[in-house]
C-alpha cells in the first residue's frame, strides 16, 4: 500500500512537472502582470508597519519610533473620528437612498420605449456624463452655482433660480453649506453616473423572454401589469445583487470629487476617511497616521465585503467570489 | 388583435416619452450652455445666467487658447502630456492586462489558483495611498510620467473580465493551432487577440478614457507644474478663480475655462459612441470561474 501511494506521488509529481513545462509560454505571459501584483499591490502592504510607527515625511523610516497602536488609539479616541464616519456615513448614504435605485428606474423607462432609433439614440445620450472627467463636472457646477461677484453681474442659472425661489435667504450657499453640499455631491453622482448605470440592468432586461410577454398580451394584461409581473421579476435578482455589493463598499466616498468640491467653509462636513488620509499624509506629511487611518478602513470594508458577499449568496445570487 | 391599443397602455407610453425627453434635455442643456459660452463674450457671461446660443458668437477664447501665449500655452502643453499619457498607458494597460489574462485562461495550470487568491485578496484589501506613495517614491517615479502609468498598469476587475473572454473562446481553436506547432504564445497573438477585438476595443476605451480623465494621480505623484497634464490643469484654472487667491495673476476669463473643457472633452466624445454596443459585455458582474 504504502509502496503504491508514494509511486503515485511520484507520477502525480512528474506529470505536474511535465504540466509545468508545457505550459512554460503560459508562465512567461503571465509574467508581467504577476510581478506588477507582486509590486504595487503586495509590497504596499508593509504599510502595516508604517501604521505602527510616528512617522513623518523627510524622517528616515527605520529611525521612526515604533508606538505600536498608538496612532491607531489616537485616531479612535479624537473627535474628529466621530465627525468623519459620520460624514462618510451620510454621504454613502444619501447616494444609496436617492441615487441607487435611479439607474433601475432609468432601465425600466427606457425598456418601455418601442421606438427603436429614438431608444438608442436616449442611450447614447445618458451615457455621455459618465465619460466627461471630474474636473469638468466640478466646473460646470461652479459655473452653475457661482455667486454674483457685484452690481449689474449675474450668479450661476441655479444660484439665480434658489434666490428667485427664496429671495429672504441669507448665509450658506450651495457650495459653501455644511448641508448643501451634500446635495450638490449627490446630483453630480446622479448627473454623471445614473445613464451609465443602467447599462447592467439594460442587459438583464434584453435576457427576458418576448414569449413570456406575448403571453401576457393574449391574456390581456396591460402594459403596466407586464411591467409588474414580468419586467421587476426578471432584473430583481440582478437589484438584489448590486445592492449587496454596494452596502460592501459604504465606506469608499472616493477622493476625486469631493477634493474638487470641498473649500474651507464646507470641510467639517465634507472630509470623509478616504480624503481625511490624503489630506493628513500627502498634504501635512504625517505618514504613520494616515497610513493607520487608511488601514482602519480598509479593514472595516473588507469585512463589509465578506459579509455582502457572504449575504449575496445566501439571497441564492452568485456573489463576487 | 394585437394592435388594438388600450387607453391605460396609450398614457403610459404618453407618460414615458416625456419623462425621457424632458430627462434627456436636462442632461445636454449643461453641455449646451458650456459650448455657448465659450463662444461668448466676457460681458454676455456676466450678464446672463443661462443661455443656450451665444448673443454675441466670437471665437476670441479658442484664439487664446491657440495663440501659444501665456496660459495658451501651458494649456497646449498639458493637452500634448495627456495624449501622449493617454496612448501610451493605454498601450501599457491593454499588454499587461491581456497577457496576464490569458496566462490565467487555463484552468489546469499549475499555481493559478494562487496567483488568482492574490488578485482577489488585492481588490479587496491594500496598503493604502501613503504606502503606495512611498513605493513610487523609492522606485525613482516621483514627478515623472511613468508614475501616472506604471502604478495602474492592471485593473484587476478588467483583467478578470477579459479572462472571462479568453475562457470562453472554442478550445478547438487553440487544440488546432497547437497541433499545427504554434505555442501557446503564438496563440494568443494569432487566435485569443483577434478573436476578442470588440472587448479589447471596449477596455482599451476605459482605460483610455480613465488616464484623460485623471488628474489625482498627478496632483499626488507630479511636483513639476510644467509636467501637469491637462485635468490638473484645469482644475488649477478653476481653482484659481473660486478659492480668493491674493496674487497679481490675471484671472483666466470665464469664457477662456469654458473653451479649455470644450477643447479637452469633445475628442473622448467623439470616440465612444462608436463603441456603445460591446459596453454591456465590459461591465457585467460575474461570479470569477475557478
Amino acid at each position: 500500500m504504502a509502496k503504491n501511494s508514494s509511486a503515485a506521488d511520484t507520477t502525480v509529481k512528474k506529470s505536474k512537472w511535465v504540466q509545468i513545462k508545457r505550459d512554460k509560454w503560459m508562465y512567461l505571459l503571465l509574467l508581467p502582470g504577476f510581478l506588477y501584483f507582486v509590486i504595487f499591490k503586495i509590497i504596499p502592504l508593509w504599510g502595516i508597519f508604517i501604521s505602527m510607527k510616528t512617522f513623518y515625511a523627510g524622517v528616515n523610516f527605520f529611525e521612526a519610533d515604533w508606538i505600536g497602536f498608538e496612532n491607531f488609539i489616537k485616531f479612535f479616541s479624537s473627535t474628529g473620528f466621530w465627525q468623519l464616519l459620520k460624514n462618510t456615513l451620510i454621504i454613502s448614504g444619501m447616494n444609496i437612498i436617492f441615487f441607487f435605485p435611479l439607474p433601475i428606474l432609468l432601465a425600466l423607462l427606457l425598456n418601455e420605449i418601442r421606438v427603436q432609433w429614438y431608444k438608442k439614440a436616449l442611450q447614447t445620450l445618458v451615457y455621455v456624463p459618465h465619460f466627461v472627467s471630474m474636473v469638468v463636472i466640478a466646473s460646470i457646477t461652479f459655473m452653475l452655482l457661482k455667486e454674483s461677484s457685484g452690481e449689474g453681474q449675474t450668479g450661476g442659472a441655479i444660484f439665480e433660480i434658489t434666490k428667485a425661489l427664496s429671495p429672504s435667504h441669507q448665509g450658506e450657499t450651495w457650495l459653501g453649506g455644511k448641508i448643501a453640499i451634500y446635495w450638490v455631491l449627490l446630483f453630480q453622482t446622479i448627473w454623471k453616473e445614473t445613464g451609465w448605470g443602467t447599462i447592467i440592468f439594460l442587459a438583464a432586461l434584453a435576457g427576458v423572454d418576448v414569449e413570456q410577454y406575448e403571453a401576457a398580451v393574449v391574456d390581456g394584461a396591460t402594459r403596466l401589469q407586464q411591467l409588474w409581473y414580468i419586467t421587476i421579476p426578471a432584473i430583481m435578482s440582478t437589484v438584489v445583487t448590486m445592492f449587496i455589493l454596494r452596502m460592501g463598499s459604504v465606506l469608499n466616498t472616493g477622493f476625486e470629487q469631493i477634493i474638487l468640491m470641498q473649500n474651507s467653509l464646507n470641510k467639517s462636513s465634507t472630509d470623509t476617511f478616504d480624503t481625511y488620509v490624503y489630506n493628513i499624509g500627502r498634504v501635512d506629511g504625517n505618514y504613520g497616521y494616515s497610513t493607520a487611518v487608511g488601514l482602519f478602513k480598509s479593514i472595516v470594508s473588507l469585512i463589509f465585503i465578506q459579509a455582502a458577499n457572504r449575504l449575496a449568496k445566501h439571497a441564492g445570487q452568485a456573489g463576487l467570489f | 388583435m394585437f394592435k388594438r391599443k388600450l387607453a391605460s397602455d396609450v398614457v403610459m407610453d404618453l407618460i414615458v416619452y416625456v419623462i425621457l425627453t424632458i430627462l434627456a434635455i436636462l442632461m445636454v442643456i449643461p453641455f449646451i450652455y458650456v459650448i455657448a459660452a465659450s463662444f461668448a463674450t466676457e460681458a454676455d457671461i456676466l450678464s446672463s445666467p443661462l443661455f443656450l446660443f451665444p448673443p454675441h458668437p466670437t471665437v476670441a477664447a479658442y484664439k487664446q487658447i491657440f495663440d501659444m501665449s501665456g496660459m495658451g500655452a501651458q494649456v497646449i502643453r498639458s493637452l500634448c502630456v495627456s495624449i501622449v499619457i493617454t496612448l501610451v498607458g493605454t498601450f501599457i494597460n491593454l499588454f499587461f492586462t491581456t497577457t496576464m489574462a490569458y496566462g490565467l485562461s487555463r484552468s489546469n495550470l499549475v499555481g493559478k489558483k494562487i496567483v488568482l487568491n492574490m488578485v482577489l485578496f488585492t481588490m479587496v484589501f491594500g496598503g493604502g495611498m501613503i504606502p503606495t506613495f512611498l513605493l513610487v517614491k523609492s522606485l525613482g517615479m516621483y514627478d515623472s510620467y511613468w508614475s501616472l502609468i506604471i502604478p495602474g498598469a492592471i485593473s484587476a476587475y478588467n483583467m478578470l473580465i477579459i479572462r472571462n473572454f479568453f475562457m470562453d473562446l472554442p478550445a478547438g481553436l487553440e487544440e488546432a493551432a497547437s497541433i499545427d506547432g504554434c505555442t501557446d504564445i503564438g496563440i494568443f497573438i494569432k487566435i485569443a487577440l483577434p478573436l476578442s477585438l470588440p472587448a479589447l476595443a471596449t477596455f482599451g476605451l476605459f482605460y483610455a478614457v480613465g488616464h484623460w480623465n485623471a488628474y489625482f494621480d498627478a496632483l499626488l505623484y507630479l511636483n513639476d507644474q510644467k509636467k501637469y497634464p491637462f485635468q490638473l490643469v484645469l482644475r488649477n484654472m478653476v481653482m484659481l478663480s473660486t478659492e480668493n487667491t491674493t496674487n497679481d495673476e490675471e484671472l483666466p476669463k470665464e469664457s477662456l475655462k469654458m473653451a479649455v473643457i470644450v477643447v479637452g472633452t469633445v475628442p473622448i466624445l467623439c470616440v465612444y459612441p462608436f463603441l456603445q454596443k460591446h459596453f454591456a459585455a465590459g461591465v457585467m458582474v460575474g461570479a470569477i470561474k475557478g
